[in-house]
């Protein structure tokens, strides 16, 4: 579909307009990274706005933001903490978007996969770590998977529209964390805030040398990398990808739009259920409604932000886990209720979706388009 | 109150109270959202909107001291969150789901940011008519004790239905919903049709939410609506687009989420997380009894997204 003239095995120097095929290489993929870019841009100046509005210093704001945030060694690993749920949180909402499913309920699988992780840890308390603290991934995986997969499921065999039903699931979840947290699965130690028994401390997931960060963070990593070589590289992600865009053509290309549809909501709720297995092996070391923290709903954020590229979404999870971070901040040094954090987020994911109207609008991204200027318009 | 002396009676009686009381947010955001649907887009940002929506009206009672004023005021706030997701969505490629999502997030932000104040304060109360004056049983004066908003729902409701089918406007609406392209025939835009539905259902949104803070719970806190606005999507959907069904509907998930105090207050309190999580089951079940895959479903709107 490029216009790109190509000798025989010598790489274009120059497009068929005549430009260097480098720059019109650049500027078809600019429009992905400044369009989102500009969106960000005007977004924070529109809460500058309504800060300014509210009779604060927007200036104060963002600079206290910048050290809430990244701004010192301890603010940059409190972010960082912030960033290792989201970047799992946020493939749970990119996976089955790939394929034209808007799954917003990943909060519900990270609460279940804790639940379970929690189980199993207590549960085989006494067998060796190594095993224990696998045993508690596969099973935070295989919750989280079940519940987004049966999304998926529904979606594709009964029509269930995935946007609703997530979130449906996701309040059911968090009742059935509650129910078992003050039932069956109980600390009776626990008095004020029922919690499952703590795991053993060699069950516990440390942190990564020489940082107070937990290797949730590699983990979340490493996910948003296997993600981005599934979509792009395997036959599945190709598969996926031409489901995404029409589902008819797919069927009549004889692939198995079902099975599809349900491995990677699956797999997209079993990241999520890993970020739960996370947040009770690494930070809360129990099972508690500390879980339901929210995650899942600024993962749908980040996943939008980083138009549901995995490789994207690590860069962005940083950058709001460092806006989060900030939250705590912001509410002492400028007597700000702490919902500007939400209200920055909602302005942001407004401003980003609306700027979804200005791809392929602008010429300059489009080198198709372009004429020479030193040529009658038409003739190149 | 103590529900043994009715005995067992207490809990449909309870089930009963609560389902017009609970239902009462229902009713409202489900007409607004059908509303919107039948113009052919769906808000699912009408979560945020009630939210929003309850902090409004408990602001400006607490401030003027009428609660009327409070009411209006998040009337006139959904408006506001609803014509704003009607203009952003008439541009080319937004998604009008998206945008609820963002909206739900913003409309919730907002309202806690500026809520912050109002969470101590009391504010004066919607006025309830009581219907069960002639009992002697405190328990059936207690769930006939009917808030004037129940009722405008349910007028509203009949309205409604009679206005979908017998004036010009529910035709208008109607006719986008079902086709832009014959709107576009018939000399209409669709885009404003649709700013204006989802504007008033935006409004309707606001004033379910005015009846959270002033009435039922009847207070203001972060934590006033437990996804009722997004329920209400789910039940248009159940409900067929028909207002009269939004009605019926409405009032069987307010029993639903009654189901689970009314069962503690005769104290049966075994899994009462799972009674909690009763509407929620109930609004999946109804779901997926209800779509099919291999047919759209009936009374759907051509051009909405949902049902494609």
């Amino acid at each position: 579909m490029t216009d790109t003239v190509t000798g025989a095995g010598m790489p274009a120097l120059f497009g068929a307009r005549g430009y260097p095929a480098a720059l019109e290489w650049m500027a078809r993929r600019a429009e992905t990274f400044v369009i989102p870019l500009a969106a960000l841009i005007v977004g924070m100046a529109l809460l500058s706005l309504f800060i300014a509005l509210v009779g604060k210093s927007p200036v104060l704001l963002y600079e206290t933001m910048w050290r809430g945030g990244f701004g010192s060694w301890f603010s940059i690993q409190n972010s960082l903490s912030r960033a290792a749920p989201l970047l799992l949180a946020a493939l749970c909402v990119a996976l089955p978007a790939r394929l034209g499913l808007v799954v917003i309920g990943g909060e519900g699988a990270i609460v279940l996969g804790g639940v379970a992780a929690a189980a199993i840890g207590v549960a085989l308390s006494g067998a060796p770590s190594f095993i224990v603290i696998l045993a508690m991934g596969v099973a935070g995986m295989a919750a989280g998977g079940i519940w987004i997969g049966a999304v998926g499921a529904l979606r594709h065999y009964r029509a269930v529209n995935e946007t609703i039903s997530s979130l449906l699931m996701a309040y059911i979840a968090i009742a059935l964390m509650n129910q078992l947290v003050e039932g069956p699965l109980r600390d009776p130690a626990s008095l004020n805030k029922p919690s499952t028994q703590p795991l053993a401390d060699i069950y516990r997931i440390g942190n990564i040398p020489g940082m107070d960060v937990h290797w949730g963070l590699i983990v979340g990593v490493v996910a948003c990398l296997l993600s981005w070589v599934l979509i792009e590289k395997t036959r599945w992600g190709f598969a996926a990808r031409i489901a995404g865009g029409n589902v008819r053509a797919a069927q009549v290309q004889g692939l198995a739009v079902g099975p599809l549809i349900v491995g990677f909501t699956a797999l997209a709720g079993g990241f999520a259920g890993l970020a739960g297995m996370l947040e009770v092996a690494a930070v809360q070391g129990s099972a508690n409604a500390s879980l339901a923290a929210g995650y899942g709903y600024t993962g749908i954020l980040v996943a939008f932000l980083a138009r549901h590229n995995p490789l994207a979404i690590v860069p962005v999870a940083i950058l709001l886990g460092g806006i989060d971070a900030s939250g705590g901040l912001i509410q002492r040094r400028m007597d700000l209720p702490d919902a500007t954090v939400l209200v920055l987020q909602g302005m942001i994911f407004i401003v980003i979706l609306f700027s979804e109207t200005f791809y392929g609008r602008f010429k300059a991204f489009n080198p198709d388009l372009w004429t020479r200027p030193d040529l009658p318009r038409g003739a190149a | 109150m103590d529900a043994t002396e009715i005995g067992l009676w207490g809990v449909p009686l309870a089930i009963l109270g609560g389902a017009i009381r609970v239902s009462t947010p229902f009713i409202f955001v489900s007409l607004g959202e059908a509303i919107t649907e039948r113009s052919g887009r769906i808000n699912l940002g009408l979560e945020g909107t009630l939210v929003f929506g309850a902090m409004t009206a408990y602001a400006i009672a607490v401030m003027t001291g009428s609660p009327w004023l409070g009411l209006v005021a998040a009337a006139g706030a959904g408006l506001c969150f609803g014509l704003f997701h009607g203009w952003i969505c008439k541009f080319p490629k937004v998604n009008d789901i998206a945008i609820g999502i963002a909206l739900m997030l913003f409309g919730s932000g907002l309202a806690f940011f500026f809520g912050k104040p109002f969470i101590k304060p009391k504010a004066p109360n919607l006025p309830a008519i009581p219907f069960g004056g002639w009992s002697d049983v405190p328990q059936v004066q207690a769930a006939l004790d009917v808030n004037v908003l129940f009722l405008i729902g349910a007028v509203l409701s009949v309205v409604l239905w009679w206005a979908f089918r017998n004036t010009r406007a529910g035709l208008i609406v109607r006719v986008v919903g079902d086709s832009s392209d014959a709107a576009r025939a018939m000399g209409l835009n669709p885009n404003t049709v649709r700013l204006l539905a989802t504007g008033v259902g935006g409004a309707l949104a606001g004033i379910g939410g005015a009846y959270l803070s002033l009435y039922y719970p009847g207070s203001w806190t972060e934590r006033i609506s437990s996804g009722q606005g997004l329920m209400a999507v789910a039940l248009v959907i159940f409900a067929r687009w028909n207002p009269l069904g939004c009605f019926a509907a409405a009032l069987l998930f307010g029993g639903a989420g009654a189901l689970g105090p009314a069962l503690q207050s005769v104290g049966v309190t075994q899994g009462y997380y799972l009674f909690y999580a009763a509407p929620y089951i109930l609004t999946l079940i109804i779901m997926i009894a209800t779509s099919s895959p291999t047919r759209s479903l009936a009374g759907a709107p051509g051009e909405l997204s949902i049902t494609k």
